[in-house]
């Protein structure tokens, strides 16, 4: 039975080895465990699962395989206790809420639908309603005796039984395609670091100079290094205004992240696509340029560039002169993004849209085109994967 | 040895699911990998195995610049040169200027000692890599002295890790590995429960529910983690701040009483005012 799992696990993406199992299965001979499902689901994952963001999947693999085999552990969990229940909506209700009750038929058939209605619950779960009372399915969100919602499962201990621990699927959020914030941003830039020794010889190289002095018959010789840092140079070219206001946010996220990270970090904005002017300040972006041509000049080749945009635009806006949206362009947008590709060969484009909108926007594929598929979701996953390619 | 058995202190509470993790990790001997967001107390948890099971407790903290090699010994070439340039008589046994690091120390324990190895992510990314065999077999070689030092007792090994690099799949296969979540509400009235027994409970109820209410706000940098609602709370009782304070309708119209305790960036203080300007706004 544990021999099927673990295939079930290497099946369902959790890359689980032979001496991982090896070890759950000596723990479970030292008998730390007892013979509770609850407490062998814990064993497991710590055993078997070393990553957060594999919680999620862990769960959904054991909840498939162990659905049959619970009973077999005579688990009642799915039972709910009645007296607890009453207890808990006798405090919640006034007088006047008991009195719409009788008009209802009265509490035992109330208590009927609720536990029902949990019961179908733990059966659903994918749609993560564990919150009774949210998004109107339960009756007493229905018949405002409780508008807030009232988190059922949580309310006392006894109540947590074994199946529902990994039936609430408690660490969805934590698959690594969804989550934001500066942190793990910065996570995910830090693996472009590259560290580096240049600039002036100020920290002194200790095993350099104690070898040397050995050398030197035991007469002091110090050798200097300079200090070691972070040497990647980014180039950060961030889409502004129009379809673009969607995705503020996380776009801000990355700036301040990337600022945090990089030393030698230099941005431009542009608009949709990139043309012959870029601009520092958005206030000021049509008074104060920097021509294009003057970037490729000033930045040296070892950059790497990073594009931010939807790419959801007009397909004239890449391939025809004068395309764009503000203003009159002598040359297409295409043409400047292979200058800029030919300058900087390291190059990724990150984009905020979802990936399953690609495929149906032409610009966006056009785009991806020019990149030579080199563009990335504004995920953490993709940011990491966009690092990848950049390092 | 397999009686022993951590079930939190009286100061740390400690869920199910961490215990039954840490369990399994004194049994094996096997190092045991903890996660989780930053304040939820992972460091905490080698100093509660250490009390709750009577071990002494080594810490070995890591820094963006520390070595493996550190953690087993170190030969301080330094000193001896210094030695022999002043012509000591010690700088003619190599053994003198071996300076044992905390793995060493915990090898030489009589009783079975708790080592802590705290941010194991914010060394280099060779850094885990460097003490798989130390880890798996608890020995190692000394090359100067040539003497092999292996572990009387298997120490209890506890790694912490806020996530910053992501560690060797060698070096995970070997640990055992939890993720300390957010407390939910109950478990943190048990937490502060453990750290203020005498707070008020009306008190309490506002805190955490300001507390929790804050944790919603989006937007947020930084969102306070249970220790900084330990030391905001310490600095209710000092300033004796009347439930009331925390209480009602005006929660979402004005900062809650000594908010540098929970919001550590100006930035966030910001947006928490903006928010509470335009609640005001929409109030009236």
């Amino acid at each position: 039975m544990l021999i099927q799992f673990f295939f079930m696990l290497r099946e369902g993406g959790i890359k689980v080895s032979i001496t991982e199992f090896l070890t759950l299965l000596e723990v479970l001979e030292k008998r730390i465990a007892g013979y509770s499902v609850e407490e062998f689901y814990y064993l497991a994952r710590a055993c078997l699962v070393k990553n957060e963001a594999l919680f999620d999947r862990f769960d959904r693999v054991f909840s498939a395989h162990f659905k049959g085999i619970q009973e077999l552990f005579g688990d009642d969990a799915a039972e709910i206790p009645e007296e607890w229940l009453r207890r808990n909506f006798e405090r919640l209700m006034s007088d006047e809420d008991k009195a719409l009750i009788e008009s209802l038929g009265g509490w035992e058939k109330l208590m009927e639908t609720l536990r029902k209605r949990l019961e179908e619950q733990e059966g659903r779960h994918e749609g993560g309603s564990k919150w009774i009372g949210t998004g109107g399915t339960s009756p007493f969100g229905a018949y405002g005796y409780n508008p807030e919602g009232i988190r059922i499962g949580q309310e006392g201990s006894r109540h947590r039984r074994a199946v529902k621990v990994w039936d609430k699927r408690e660490f969805r959020n934590l698959d690594d395609s969804v989550e934001l914030g500066t942190r793990n941003l910065k996570v995910a830039l830090r693996r472009l670091r590259r560290f580096a020794r240049e600039g002036a010889a100020d920290e002194l190289d200790l095993p350099d100079t104690i070898e040397s002095t050995a050398r030197n018959a035991g007469l002091l010789d110090i050798k200097m290094v300079p200090e070691r840092h972070n040497a990647v140079k980014v180039l950060l070219f961030l889409d502004a205004g129009g379809s673009m206001d969607d995705h503020v946010r996380v776009c801000e996220e990355l700036f301040s992240a990337a600022r945090g990270e990089f030393k030698h970090l230099e941005y431009f904005y542009f608009h949709n696509c990139v043309y012959e002017g870029v601009w520092k300040d958005n206030q000021r972006r049509h008074s104060d340029r920097t021509p294009l041509m003057d970037v490729l000049h000033k930045y040296s080749a070892d950059y790497k560039l990073i594009l931010v945009g939807d790419a959801t635009m007009s397909p004239y806006e890449i391939h025809y002169p004068g395309g764009s949206v503000e203003h009159w362009n002598e040359e297409a947008g295409a043409t400047w993004m292979k200058r800029l590709l030919l300058t900087y060969p390291k190059a990724i484009w990150l984009n905020p849209e979802p990936v399953n909108r690609w495929e149906y926007t032409a610009s966006i594929k056009m785009m991806a085109e020019l990149m030579e598929e080199r563009m990335y979701p504004l995920t953490v996953r993709g940011l990491e994967e966009g690092m990848r390619a950049l390092g | 040895m397999t009686d022993l058995r951590f079930t939190g202190t009286d100061r740390y509470v400690a869920t199910e699911d961490l215990m039954t993790a840490v369990n399994a990790a004194v049994t094996l001997g096997r190092p045991i990998l903890i996660k989780g967001e930053p304040g939820t107390g992972k460091t905490q948890l080698a100093e509660e195995i250490a009390r709750g099971l009577e071990r002494p407790l080594l810490q070995w903290h890591v820094k963006s610049t520390t070595k493996a090699q550190q953690g087993l010994y170190e030969y301080d070439a330094v000193a001896r040169l210094r030695d022999s340039q002043l012509g000591d008589e010690r700088v003619h046994d190599i053994a003198n200027y071996i300076v044992k690091g905390p793995m060493w120390e915990a090898f030489e324990q009589e009783i079975q000692p708790v080592l802590l190895i705290d941010e194991i992510d914010k060394a280099d990314i060779e850094f885990p890599n460097d003490l798989l065999r130390e880890l798996d077999r608890m020995e190692f070689y000394v090359y100067e002295t040539h003497q092999t030092v292996v572990a009387k007792h298997r120490p209890i090994i506890v790694i912490t890790s806020n996530n910053e690099k992501e560690l060797p799949d060698a070096f995970l296969r070997r640990c055992f590995f939890h993720y300390i979540r957010f407390p939910d509400a109950d478990t943190m009235r048990d937490i502060v429960d453990v750290h203020y027994p005498n707070l008020k409970k009306e008190l309490l109820n506002e805190a955490l529910h300001a507390f929790y209410d804050l944790r919603e706000v989006p937007g947020l940098k930084k969102k306070p983690s249970t220790s900084e609602l330990l030391d905001w709370l310490k600095l209710l009782l000092a300033e004796d701040v009347p439930p009331e304070a925390l209480s009602g309708d005006d929660r979402r119209k004005t900062l809650p009483p000594l908010h540098g305790a929970l919001l550590k960036n100006e930035q966030d203080v910001h947006l928490f005012e903006r928010l509470i300007f335009l609640n005001q706004r929409d109030g009236r």
